[in-house]
């Protein structure tokens, strides 16, 4: 019974995290709910782990492509492309990093960034690193003339 | 009769596939290479340091590394703390300079990978890590000005032999420019100074060979169970990873408040910042790298409360001779510490990212024992310390 409210309230929680934003969800979630983190199990559909997600709210397309097989400890670079719903390439987006490893409770261990458009809503997000094996979420937030929305990347490495 | 027959069967196999070396499955051998000494990888080149790979000033910067007249009151030298028979550290919870410091000495071998130097990553690179100490009033004591002239007076020739003339020290930008060189001729040296192979290293070279194991590589049933406990139901590989042990990140594990430092000790919040200021960080003036080549430094966490009290995972190779435990040697044998991550108190300050791991005291004594194949003596330039 107990397993199921908190499950439930784990739920509610992740649907919350598009509208407080990505930052502010963490430290929510780290604070408040660090019961979650047992339950929260990886998703187990193959398409959460596609490298083209959709975002929250059906805003945006986006796709990216490491600049080199992932491994874990080393900093590398991604190549974000982004449209919208319809497919026109998005290149003025204010796009920000974040994520974590939700069973863990912790955050990325660097703080990636946007440092160069490539056009054809093609990004350069530098500084991405992941430090241990496991569970991961990248949450890109993308700012753009048709909104605000989130796409949620996750990782298993 | 289900259960009796299946009973045997399970026992049958797990005795067979231990004696035919077949007990690992294809992902824990992956784990397993992972960890090895094996799996490091050239040295990441040091592109903030010019002289880092050149042999004339890692020799300058070994004789720098013993030279007890680099302090304020003749007696200490980076060997004091980092002693090489003691696979260079001391064995004090804190370390003893001129003064007294708020922390425990580190190990050197293998820094050379890390992007993060000290506890609290307050350093980017070795050569500013070792311009650290030099100039703390509870360690080396002294100034650079003192040294620039020690510099001049005994070590011209060296100094010239790496970096060019010795610049006119009457300026101060000049004097800092070449106690920057001190910490670069002091980190070619330390570069040399390297992890070597251990039991554990061969064991999995074996295992991975499917050879049958010798004495020098092999590793008792208890060993070998807490290196299962390692990679799995304790959870230590989550940080704990790589050839080194280490994922080179800051994490809050609960360490409690030493008893031996009255100051507060806010760890990777304090040194996060510290870095980004530091006037020797990989995007100074005097570092050799160009700004895109400063990556660590450039996309690092630099707030938030995960970094509160959060400390540097240190490598795991050697660890059975590296006691007192812990940034400030709070805990004192390995024992403590095992029984620290099992019981995953809370944090003083923060909040601690273990769980509890619930193991019994004989799973904690065979993770113990498998930390101890991780022994080996730090090789310098490639050479074995007599």
């Amino acid at each position: 019974m107990k397993r199921t409210a908190i499950l439930l309230l784990c739920s509610s929680l992740r649907r919350f995290a598009p509208s407080v934003g990505v930052p502010r969800f963490w430290i929510f979630a780290a604070l408040t709910l660090s019961g979650c983190m047992m339950f929260m199990k990886p998703p187990s559909a193959p398409k959460a782990y596609e490298h083209t997600q959709v975002s929250a709210a059906n805003t945006y397309l986006a796709t990216f492509t490491p600049a080199e097989s992932i491994k874990v400890g080393r900093l590398h670079k991604w190549n974000v492309r982004v449209t919208t719903a319809d497919g026109t390439p998005v290149d003025s987006a204010k796009i920000t990093i974040d994520g974590g490893m939700p069973q863990h409770g912790h955050g990325l261990p660097t703080k990636p960034l946007v440092t160069a458009h490539l056009g054809d809503g093609t990004h350069v997000v530098d500084g991405m690193k992941f430090n241990m094996g496991g569970w991961w979420v990248v949450k890109l937030t993308i700012d753009g003339a048709k909104g605000s929305d989130v796409v949620t990347f996750n990782l298993k490495l | 009769m289900f259960a009796a027959v299946a009973i045997p069967v399970v026992v049958c196999s797990a005795w067979i596939g231990g004696s035919l070396g077949g007990k690992w499955s294809p992902e824990e051998k992956k784990v397993l290479e992972s960890l090895s000494l094996a799996s490091l990888g050239p040295l990441p080149a040091d592109p903030s340091n010019r002289v880092a790979d050149d042999p004339t000033a890692a020799a300058f910067g070994r004789r720098l590394f013993f030279d007890t007249r680099l302090s304020s009151n003749g007696k200490v030298a980076c060997a004091t703390c980092h002693m090489p028979q003691l696979a260079f550290v001391d064995s004090t919870p804190l370390a003893h300079g001129v003064g007294t410091t708020a922390r425990r000495t580190m190990p050197i071998a293998g820094t050379a990978y890390s992007p993060w130097m000290f506890w609290d990553g307050r350093k980017d690179s070795q050569w500013s890590q070792a311009l650290g100490p030099l100039e703390s009033g509870v360690e080396h004591g002294g100034n650079r000005a003192q040294y620039a002239r020690i510099i001049a007076t005994h070590y011209l020739k060296e100094y010239q032999s790496s970096f060019g003339k010795l610049p006119d020290l009457s300026d101060r930008d000049n004097v800092t420019r070449v106690f920057a060189n001190m910490g670069k001729a002091i980190a070619a040296f330390e570069r040399t100074i390297m992890l070597d192979t251990t039991r554990f290293d061969r064991y999995v070279a074996a295992e991975l060979a499917g050879r049958t194991h010798t004495a020098a590589d092999s590793l008792s049933p208890d060993e070998e169970q807490g290196l299962r406990l390692f990679i799995g139901k304790a959870n230590c590989v989550t940080c704990h990873n790589g050839a080194r042990l280490t994922d080179d990140h800051f994490h809050n594990t609960g360490v409690p408040v030493s008893t031996l430092v009255a100051s507060v000790d806010s760890g990777r919040s304090v040194g996060a910042r510290q870095v980004t200021k530091d006037e020797f960080n990989c995007l100074s003036k005097y570092s050799d790298a160009k700004p895109d080549q400063c990556g660590e430094l450039r996309f690092a966490v630099t707030e938030g409360p995960e970094l509160l009290r959060a400390y540097k995972t240190p490598s795991l190779r050697g660890v059975a001779e590296r006691a007192p435990y812990m940034h400030a040697g709070q805990l004192r044998s390995l024992r403590e510490v095992l029984s620290h991550y099992d019981r995953a108190a809370p944090a003083p300050m923060g909040k601690s990212e273990l769980k509890r791991l619930r193991l019994t005291s004989r799973e904690l004594q065979q993770i113990e024992a498998y930390l101890r194949t991780l022994s080996a003596p730090p090789t310098v330039e490639g050479e074995r310390l007599p």
